[in-house]
């Protein structure tokens, strides 16, 4: 991606090129945290790491400084798959089922609680 | 519908962009820029008050310190790690900041002089950054506006311990209470600097505000932040160094005179106090603590091994 930088008034305005390279060569880890005992694992960031015990002592240090989780899942990015988004639309339904849903089922008021 | 559209239907709706949608490439090229200067100033961020970790007056202070400078880094962490998800590596946005091709806040130029810059630093910088960063929690680019959430939630334990510090010093010895204004003299004018220019000699804001990524503008986040501080200042019995300070009434806000521009100005084009030491200090950082990045692939390589042939 090129991209003009920011430059002060009276300076030359200057491209720079990324190239989404890796230079360490680290692979990408996802970090998902339990924040307490009865709930899932929520994913909270990213992080670059040599290996799996390497990327959960950096997932403690970088995103549990203040006791934000009771345990630590560290999944390589590229083991992550995902539908694209212009793909999803077929996978996932809209709401166009109705039927499927609890609400749309009328139970008198005399039936109670149901 | 095409995917301009639904992109521009996910803004209006106030929803949030995710990474793997489509965007325009001024949108991405926007964020990179963005994002990554706003993780460089956290890291550079490191060093004015690194360099007081070895002074801190007590134990409790020096622990404090050191936790804040930590947080720094891991804010810069979040922050490299949302920019990451726009395409480009963390290594390849500093070696950009390396080259002095990426900026990074103005206020890390000017230098930490006494221990009450500690406490400036903790009230008015972290102050300032809050206001713009509760803001960005609400920016339209799901990522980034993550790892504000988490970011603001920690700054607030530094706005805190700055301003609890500065209590401290304005209840102490006059000596002290003089430490603390002048601190606050030198400290002022660059907090009010970080806003940025002035709405109208801020080209990018409009198309910013349009995309939802900036969500109130530099003008505002400025007078929002003297409002807010004004009163911190007066209930620490210290004078803000600005004759034109005075509350207005039929604004509800304070008016506050003239920022000097050259000086902003001037430390945006590198002339600053400190920036040519921060650059330096940084890159020599990477440098010398590349030994620690070999080491740690040669320790992954050699347990990797190691629990191959146990596994055989």
């Amino acid at each position: 991606m090129t991209y003009e930088v920011p430059v002060a008034p009276g300076e030359k305005a200057e491209l720079v090129e990324t190239t989404g390279t890796d230079l360490d060569g680290w692979p990408m880890w996802e970090v998902f945290v339990r924040a307490r005992r009865g709930i899932s694992h929520v994913h909270i960031g990213s992080l670059h790491a040599p290996d799996p015990v390497t990327a959960l002592e950096n997932a403690r240090d970088v995103y549990t400084r203040r006791g934000e989780g009771v345990s630590v899942w560290v999944v390589p990015s590229t083991e992550v798959h995902a539908f694209e988004p212009e793909a999803a639309a077929e996978y996932i339904e809209a709401n166009e089922k109705v039927y499927r849903l609890a609400t749309t089922y009328e139970i008198p008021d005399e039936v109670g609680q149901m | 519908m095409t995917s301009p559209e639904r992109f521009q239907a996910i803004i209006d709706a106030e929803d949030k962009i995710e990474p793997t949608d489509w965007m325009p490439e001024g949108y991405r090229s926007t964020l990179v820029r963005q994002i990554a200067q706003h993780a460089h100033s956290e890291v550079i961020g490191m060093q004015p008050e690194g360099n007081w970790i070895t002074r801190a007056p007590s134990l409790h202070r020096k622990a404090i310190l050191i936790a804040k400078v930590q947080d720094e880094a891991g804010h810069g962490l979040y922050l490299y790690s949302a920019a990451e998800t726009l395409g480009v590596k963390r290594d390849e946005l500093q070696e950009l900041l390396h080259q002095g091709k990426h900026k990074y806040s103005s206020i890390f130029n000017y230098p930490t002089l006494t221990w009450a810059d500690i406490g400036a630093i903790g009230w008015l910088v972290d102050g300032a950054a809050i206001t713009n960063q509760v803001m960005l929690t609400r920016c339209s680019y799901g990522p980034y506006a993550r790892a504000m959430v988490r970011i603001c939630k920690e700054e607030s334990f530094h706005q805190r311990q700055g301003y609890e510090l500065l209590i401290q010093l304005c209840q102490g010895t006059p000596e002290q209470k003089a430490m603390a204004q002048d601190a606050l003299d030198r400290w002022w004018w660059p907090s009010l600097m970080m806003f940025g220019p002035h709405d109208s000699d801020s080209p990018h804001t409009e198309q910013s505000m349009t995309w939802k990524i900036k969500r109130v503008s530099n003008d505002d986040l400025r007078q929002q932040f003297v409002d807010m501080t004004v009163p911190q200042a007066e209930y620490l019995g210290l004078a803000i160094p600005d004759r034109e300070l005075r509350w207005n009434p039929e604004r509800g806000h304070y008016d506050f005179g003239e920022i000097d521009w050259e000086e902003f100005w001037r430390v945006v084009k590198g002339n600053g106090p400190m920036n040519r030491d921060r650059l330096a200090h940084k890159s020599r950082a990477w440098e010398e603590g590349a030994w620690v990045r070999e080491a740690a692939t040669a320790h992954a390589v050699k347990r990797a091994e190691r629990s191959a042939r146990s596994a055989a």
